[in-house]
């Protein structure tokens, strides 16, 4: 019997090598954890029917020594909305629900590469709109701590298929928080890259500007060998970047906290509580920590909206029932795009979509969409200068541990408050991770708590660092 | 903002609403773009020209790397309608 909760893709990479088992047993273990535990927690759309296929060709290529990597035979776990070829990709959507990617996104050719075993797709908030996986088309992913709560989202899947081991490591996407909220909810740990870092190419837009494809584990070093295969230039991502590593790390980074924004209205006592014991015990590290004052963050989450919506609205056009996805007919063709777009998109898709369209059209677009952007940069800049005192920037990933499923589904503003310790890092196109750090206890259950660490574009690195002390601290 | 505004946006993204998800909409977009409405506060010393993002023509050799017809069948595949390998749409005029 192979230990799966305290697996690490190391651990395991070992294991292969030195034949304790095959890419078969472990995809095995894996694949029984899932029929065990995943009525209850519907991390998954789909178990793909070839998964030991895929990881008898990763026992092959082991046997043969050949081109191993400490991904080959890897179980992975794939968030709905990243394509590999020939397999549904939905996006949680009905409008996309038979439609067969038609290539590899980048992330996944350089998985397949790597050898890593694909176990299926993971639910998700359609198109990557939501907070909570409650959007999504094909029904609800459960928190593994308490069945009774969300798993976060928009990667709920994939941050609930690792917390209940139905997956070693699992591939998200990011817009406005969905890998580091999710992670944080479920109690593991979740990166965002620095914007450009991971190439989107494959991935299903929801507002570009802002996305990025992102690893979940259990562990930082887990993640962190995810991250070190799919980051790099991609000629087919034009706003994919070639990074400039920061390469000497300060042994004893110095660290900021944004002490009027962790304290905002509507985060909760255990939140900040839990927050300042995490501080103390970094500041036992040797950790120099100093308090920091951004002016403009407090509008993060109303200029984060704004663009969001924008964008969405217009990466949706393609989704009009002609060339692929869901087609209902009309009177006309302008009528099937009327009555395709209706059918196939769920509610938060079609709010988003006309607020989108509000906020682009030519009479508003100046006091919302290009204000926005203006008020993005003053976010931006805020950071470049801090980033040029200190190393890292620290706040709580989330202002509460998991909610109940359905208490906040028909207030789309009250869940959209939730994001306000994630935006910024996407506002401003910087690295962030959340990693757990406490537990806040609710009726004799314990909720995971997050703590997110943010770096300067190109120094994962130091957050992976840093991550990993944080994790020997608890 | 009223059921007509609704009306009006959900026409131009052509998308067809129902009655009450034009009531729901109305109520929940009001309240949204009243929590954004915040970033008309701020105040900048820099003007508010229009913004746009900062690439520019980031080109790349638009070449065939595949073999011709390799990926054909799979996009074909996935249309609603065809005829043939062709997509096959409603009349226009």
């Amino acid at each position: 019997m192979i230990n799966l909760k305290d697996l690490t893709i190391k651990k395991a990479h070992e294991a292969l090598l030195k034949g304790e088992y095959t890419c078969v047993d472990l995809t095995n273990a894996y694949l029984e954890n899932i029929k065990k535990k995943d009525g209850e927690i519907h991390a998954y759309l789909e178990i793909f029917s070839d998964v030991l296929e895929q990881a008898k060709a990763a026992d092959d290529r082991v046997a043969r020594k050949e081109n191993v990597t400490l991904l080959t035979g890897i179980p992975v776990a794939v968030k709905d909305n990243i394509l590999i070829k020939g397999r549904i990709a939905s996006s949680a959507s009905k409008i996309l629900e038979n439609y067969h990617a038609t290539y590899d996104a980048t992330v996944i050719k350089k998985l397949k590469e790597a050898g890593a075993v694909f176990l299926g797709r993971t639910n998700m908030d359609e198109f990557a709109m939501g907070g909570s996986t409650e959007n999504s088309a094909f029904g609800v992913t459960h928190n593994p701590h308490d069945l009774e709560r969300v798993a976060g989202g928009t990667s709920g899947g994939s941050a609930a298929a690792v917390a209940a081991d139905m997956a070693l490591v699992a591939l998200g996407s990011d817009t406005g928080g969905s890998i580091r909220q999710p992670s944080s909810f479920c109690g593991v740990v979740g990166l965002k890259p620095g914007y450009g870092a991971v190439s989107r190419y494959g991935l299903m837009a929801a507002a570009s500007s802002f996305d990025q494809i992102g690893a979940i584990g259990k562990t930082a070093d887990d993640v962190q060998v995810v991250f070190e295969v799919i980051v790099g230039k991609d000629e087919m991502d034009s706003t994919s970047v070639t990074r400039f590593e920061v390469k000497s790390q300060n042994p004893k980074p110095k660290i900021a906290i944004p002490q009027g924004f962790v304290t905002s209205k509507g985060v909760k006592k255990e939140v900040i509580d839990s927050f300042n014991k995490a501080i103390e015990n970094i500041k036992g590290l040797g950790c120099e920590v100093t308090e920091i004052d951004f002016p403009y963050l407090k509008y993060s989450l109303a200029t984060y909206y704004t663009l969001v919506f924008a964008e969405e609205s217009s990466n949706l056009t393609r989704f009009d029932g002609v060339r692929y996805g869901l087609h209902v007919d009309g009177q006309t063709g302008v009528e099937d795009y009327f009555k395709s777009r209706q059918a196939g998109f769920g509610a938060e898709v079609k709010r988003r979509i006309i607020l989108g369209t509000y906020i682009l059209s030519s009479g508003y677009y100046d006091a919302y969409y290009n204000k926005a952007n203006i008020v993005r940069d003053l976010i931006r800049e805020d950071y470049r200068k801090a980033f040029e005192e200190v190393d890292i920037i620290i706040m709580p990933t989330t202002p509460d541990a998991a909610f109940k499923i359905g208490e906040k589904i028909n207030d789309p503003l009250q869940l959209y408050l939730e994001d306000i310790f994630t935006v910024p890092a996407n506002l401003a196109g910087l690295p962030a991770l959340s990693v757990p750090s406490g537990y806040k206890e609710v009726d004799g259950k314990k909720l995971p708590l997050g703590l997110q660490l943010l770096a300067k574009p190109g120094n994962e690195k130091i957050l992976f660092e840093m991550a990993k002390k944080i994790e020997n601290m608890l | 903002m009223e059921i007509k505004d609704v009306e009006k946006l959900a026409q131009l993204a052509r998308i067809e609403l129902t009655e009450a998800e034009k009531q729901a909409y109305l109520k929940d977009i009001s309240a949204i773009l009243s929590y954004v409405d915040q970033i008309k506060e701020v105040t900048t010393t820099t003007g508010e020209e229009r913004k746009a993002g900062e690439l520019r023509n980031v080109l790349r050799v638009d070449e065939v790397k595949n073999k011709p017809g390799l990926n054909t069948k799979v996009v074909t595949d996935e249309f609603p309608r065809k005829e043939r390998d062709y997509l096959k749409v409603k009349k226009i005029l």
